[in-house]
């Protein structure tokens, strides 16, 4: 067990290193002068130099990267160029809109999915099945900047239960600020739980399929008990591998779903960065979500072992 | 006193007939056989049983259970049968245990499932159940997971399991076709043990007419899902009437001719070979460890000769074949063919005169190839391709018993025992001089396997070939060999002529394994 | 065969041809759009515009009058071609990383694309694009190479893992012991048994492809005016959803037809060449 943690840890510490890199790469390596790129073509000579001044270009590359990684691990993630604020305040901002937002569908997206799956594998075959494997097709195909349009446009426009966009704040309450949460976490959540409904169909089917089943049921087991005692867990792996995934996909998901709803979260910084070319933004926050991302898959692993004996032998 | 009465019990799955008017019955204490090849319908006896048939099945005729109508009971009353009054064993022990729960665990649950009893309890009893299944809990605690424990291990879990709760009958679905002949000798003799104190019946399902024979009181002879003839077990080995099980055991015993030749030049030396195999790391910062796959091996093969090398799964024969075939590099020693040293440099035309067959008639063959361009890929060996190809191909399939219009077909299009022959054309199309066969008739139902050994011994003649004949199966190798090496944990413990080695083994090993081998009796021997 | 199967079996059965019956439909929608389409999208009319869908225009018009049904042909021909050549990317260097990975399992070259495989998957096609487009500006192309980034490890892993399962058979053994290499191996045996997964996978990026070049054109990083695409017409329509809700309805019908008909022929051609793998390649 320990050592698969360790494992796990240096290859997520490798990972971070190497996504770090390629995000400074990208952004202030490839486009040659970052402080040109900023400026624009009709930049002064003056504003270029004090701006290269302040971005440390006189140095190298290495040198630059190190300072970035460094000054991350303190929490210090420069300054914004169009802002003039320190980046880490705006994205402190921004994080508690996200980040809620993220959760909140991935608890939707998995409360509705595991049983959804569960139900439709116990009755394989049957009408319920039909159905909602349908509705997955159909949630699957949907995009969800889409649904949320349509969501608005019942929603918030017609039946009027929920405002159009914006975000009540933390300040007004829990109630308020999930309430406005509530329709982007549902657009959000929605293509998820469809892809997690399916997954989890099929894995307790194959595990259903399993010699161990057949064994189970030899004891006397009924059906149902084979699949809540036997079935369930050895199903739950391929699940949690989907949910980890589906991260990932939350997170790129909730920078549009952001934008239909007028929320500010670090989606709207991030494009408002692109619009004001504001480079040091756009790294932090990509740096921010990747970081999330390999953190949740790390998680994830952690997971895997909890439920599978053969991953905790210590050899 | 009757516990199983099978009463002219027809099943079909979707309409499609897959057992007809099938009888047979199994006293307390008694262990009846079922014996039949793949497709006989033997296992979905045994499942029909417990009613634990794949969807869509459907059974007509009577199955009583201790009193019991199976076909008519409700599925909650079958769930209450199962596991109290008929336990069951199947084949695949590496998966037929839940691998995210302990052993205990998953035997104090058949206990469970039927009586209101503490979970300390049901515990206590589980012991019991593993100690009885010869896993006395002292030495295999009931906390491990199943991947903790070897086949035959899983597999006396899967025995208690089913013996937990004392059921009066206990159906074994080949219990023993996926384990090692020593393994396969002690699981038996458990079964046996377990009828006896126990006062159980057994009914147990086998493609193997000796593991049966020596086992059954009574037997089951079952084909194309019908009873073909049934006996009790003494009397019905002598009196076969149907043809079909007179084929079967004369199949099973079956010796093949083959001519006689005096072994001549040594065409592969085989020296204090050695082959290891990385491993990871041990312990915590520890350096790398290797596995000895191989450890000293020597022997040699000359010309005209069929030379057996019998091990259990893991002994290193596998890691063997392919050092000899040049697809691993070996650590120490060397193997000379034809001369040469085998490895890095070892010329194309002499590789071509060492070839191979598999086990896995299903596994052996690009499904998108036609059999013209599978039987003819060992051409790439040569500089080109013969013009006269498609000519050789249609020769050696002649001579490997397949018409040459097999060609221009797929492989999906033939049988277990015709992929083994197009197998065979494929490994003598450059006219080897050494045929390694690694358990290349392990595969096959007895009767296929009868066919392909007959082939073997003809072409031996015909092509001038020297085999190099590899089988966990001892009587196969016994009936085809001149020589004999004996293969353990990748030593060679004891060789030396056949007939010698099988009647007067030297090691230990050896005699174990000849002890443990099931074998039929010969007629002389049950007159005796 | 009972009822319950045969209308499992019926179901099966027509997904593919309502999936193939959907994607000919818009395929055929995008080509036809290259010679003709019903109105000129680039032509102005503003008396007419946000009308209803009526004869003149069957799906109405937009807010500077433009026929939507138009619009939507074009926009078909942006979002095929940008999953299309984003399939093409993924596969054509996605399937070679695998191969090699597979053919040399273990070893540092294998270590090497699997940890970049894993390395990609943190990056999210959008947060490709929205790199991309702080460099470079937002373009359609950017749309094509961060979704084709992103198909990358999907096909190398697939072809991984469908590989490493041909490399334990015995006839690849056979073709070793015929003297060929790991490289004439993956090609001659193992690349044609694994064909059927990438055609069945190769539907489902495809159709991801359009769902996300629609959700890139959507927040401004994929195609730009006046190049039309489905995402860039929904999020014209936003502000006009209370007034011209047919402007925001028909773009997303379009859009998730077209999903869902890759995905149904996906799923048909699963269940079409699996059983036949499975018996075939067992």
């Amino acid at each position: 067990m320990l050592r698969y943690m360790v494992k796990k840890l240096l290859s997520l510490a490798v990972s971070l290193v190497v996504a770090s890199a390629v995000i400074f790469l990208a952004l202030e390596v490839v486009p040659g002068d970052p402080a040109a790129n900023m400026l624009g073509i009709n930049a002064q000579e003056e504003t270029l130099a004090a701006l290269r001044e302040e971005l440390g270009l006189d140095r190298g590359p290495v040198a630059r990267y190190a300072d970035w990684v460094g000054g991350m691990l303190v929490g210090d993630f420069g300054t914004s160029y169009t802002y003039r604020t320190p980046v880490s305040e705006m994205i402190a901002d921004r994080v508690v809109v996200s980040l809620p937002l993220a959760l909140y569908a991935l608890a939707l997206s998995t409360l509705v999915a595991i049983p959804a799956g569960i139900w439709a594998a116990a009755r394989r075959g049957s009408g319920v099945d039909l159905g909602v494997m349908g509705l997955t097709q159909l949630g699957v195909a949907i995009p969800n900047f889409w649904f949320a349009m349509l969501m608005v446009l019942i929603f918030a426009i017609n039946l009027r239960w929920f405002s159009a966009g914006g975000f009540a704040g933390w300040d007004a309450g829990v109630g308020p600020a999930m309430h406005s949460l509530t329709l982007p976490a549902v657009a959000l959540a929605l293509p998820q739980a469809a892809i997690l409904t399916r997954v989890m169909r099929s894995a307790l089917l194959d595990t259903l399929g399993e010699d161990f089943i057949r064994t189970a049921r030899a004891k006397g087991l009924t059906r149902g008990q084979t699949l809540w005692r036997h079935a369930l867990r050895n199903a739950l792996i391929p699940v949690l591998t989907i949910i980890g995934l589906q991260f990932s996909f939350l997170i790129a998901g909730a920078i549009i779903i952001e934008n239909v709803f007028f929320l500010p979260g670090l989606g709207r910084l991030v494009f408002q960065a692109i619009s004001a070319r504001d480079l040091i933004v756009v790294e932090s926050v990509v740096m921010l979500l990747v970081f999330a991302v390999i953190m949740v898959n790390f998680v994830v692993d952690l997971t895997y072992a909890a439920v599978d004996p053969r991953l905790r032998r210590s050899r | 006193m009757t516990l199983l009465r099978i009463d002219k019990l027809d099943m079909n799955v979707h309409g499609l007939p897959i057992l007809r008017e099938v009888s047979l019955a199994v006293a307390a204490g008694q262990i009846v056989g079922v014996i039949g090849e793949s497709g006989s319908g033997k296992s979905m006896t045994a499942l029909s049983v417990m009613q634990l048939l794949p969807r869509g099945a459907h059974c007509t005729g009577r199955i009583t259970l201790a009193g019991q109508e199976v076909l008519t009971l409700s599925e909650p009353a079958l769930c209450r049968v199962r596991g109290r009054d008929a336990g069951m064993v199947f084949q695949e022990p590496m998966t037929a245990l839940n691998p995210l729960q302990t052993i205990g665990a998953q035997v104090a649950e058949t206990i469970l499932v039927h009586e209101r009893v503490t979970r300390a309890e049901a515990m206590e009893r589980a012991a019991d159940a593993l100690t009885r299944a010869e896993l006395p809990p002292g030495r295999f605690p009931m906390s491990r997971y199943p991947h903790e424990l070897s086949g035959g291990q899983r597999q006396r879990v899967v025995i208690a399991m089913a013996i937990a709760l004392r059921p009066k009958l206990l159906i074994a679905d080949e219990p023993t076709t996926a384990l090692d002949v020593i393994t396969q000798a002690e699981i038996l003799d458990l079964l046996k043990r377990l009828v006896r104190e126990e006062g159980m019946g057994l009914m147990l399902i086998s493609h193997d007419l000796a593991v049966v024979a020596d086992m059954a009181d009574e037997i089951v002879i079952m084909r194309d899902g019908e009873v073909v003839e049934s006996g009790a077990a003494g009397w019905l080995l002598d009196n076969m009437r149907h043809p079909y099980s007179r084929a079967l055991l004369a199949a099973s015993s079956h010796q093949p001719e083959r001519p006689v030749e005096a072994p001549s030049d040594v065409l592969l030396d085989v020296r204090g070979v050695v082959r290891d195999y990385a491993i990871r790391r041990k312990g915590w910062w520890g350096g790398d460890g290797a596995f000895r796959a191989v450890n000293d091996v020597s022997f040699q093969l000359r010309k005209g000769e069929s030379l057996g090398l019998v091990g259990e799964s893991g002994c290193g024969k596998s890691t063997l074949t392919r050092a000899i075939l040049g697809l691993e590099s070996v650590q120490g020693g060397e193997i000379r063919a034809f001369g040469h040293s085998v490895g890095r440099g070892f010329p194309n035309a002499l590789r071509a005169g060492i070839q191979v067959v598999f086990q896995d008639p299903y596994g052996s063959f690009n499904p998108r190839w036609k059999v013209a361009r599978l039987v003819a890929e060992p051409f790439h060996l040569m500089a080109a391709r013969p013009d006269d190809w498609r000519d050789r191909v249609a020769r050696v399939l002649t001579d490997v018993g397949m018409e040459p219009d097999a060609m221009d077909r797929y492989i999906h299009e033939f049988s277990g025992g015709q992929r083994q022959r197009i197998a065979i054309a494929r490994a003598l199309i450059l006219r080897p001089e050494i045929l390694i066969l690694d358990e290349a008739v392990s595969a096959l139902d007895v009767s296929i396997r009868a066919q392909i050994l007959d082939l073997l011994a003809r072409l031996q003649g015909e092509y001038g070939l020297s085999y190099l004949f590899i089988s966990h199966d001892l009587s196969v190798v016994q009936s085809i060999t001149d020589r004999v090496l004996v293969m353990q944990a990748g030593e060679i413990v004891e060789q030396g002529e056949t007939a010698q080695v099988f009647d007067a083994p030297q090691h230990d090993y050896t005699r174990k394994l000849i002890a443990a081998a099931p074998r039929l009796a010969t007629e002389a021997e049950r007159k005796a | 065969m009972s009822a319950r199967d045969a209308i499992l079996a019926a179901a099966r059965g027509r997904s593919l041809l309502v999936g193939a019956l959907l994607t000919l439909v818009f395929t055929g929608a995008a080509l036809v759009s290259l010679a003709w389409t019903p109105y000129d999208i680039t032509a102005l009319d503003i008396a007419n515009k946000m009308t209803l869908p009526a004869p003149a225009h069957p799906l109405g018009t937009d807010h500077f009058g433009r026929d939507i049904l138009s619009m939507i042909m074009v926009g078909a021909r942006t979002s095929i071609a940008v999953a299309l050549v984003a399939v093409g990317i993924g596969m054509g260097l996605g399937v070679p990383l695998g191969l090699a990975a597979a053919a040399h399992k273990g070893s540092l070259l294998d270590e090497v694309i699997m940890r970049g495989n894993d390395l990609v998957f943190a990056f999210p096609a959008l947060l490709i694009a929205i790199m991309i487009t702080a460099v470079f500006g937002a373009s359609a192309v950017n749309a094509i190479i961060a979704i084709g980034i992103f198909n990358i490890p999907v096909f190398a892993r697939l072809t991984r893992s469908g590989a490493l399962s041909l490399w334990t058979r015995d006839y690849v053994l056979a073709a070793r012991v015929a003297g060929k290499g790991a490289a004439r191996i993956s090609v001659e045996h193992i690349l044609p048994n694994v064909t059927n997964l990438l055609i069945v996978q190769g539907t489902i990026q495809f159709s991801l492809g359009i769902l996300a070049e629609a959700g890139l054109s959507y927040v401004g990083l994929g195609a730009q005016p006046p190049t039309p695409s489905w995402g860039r017409m929904l999020a014209d329509s936003q502000t006009m959803i209370s007034l011209a809700p047919h402007m925001t309805i028909f773009p997303g019908m379009a859009i998730l037809l077209t999903v869902l008909g890759l995905n149904l022929t996906g799923d048909g051609l699963r269940d079409l060449l699996d059983p036949q793998l499975r018996r075939a390649g067992r």
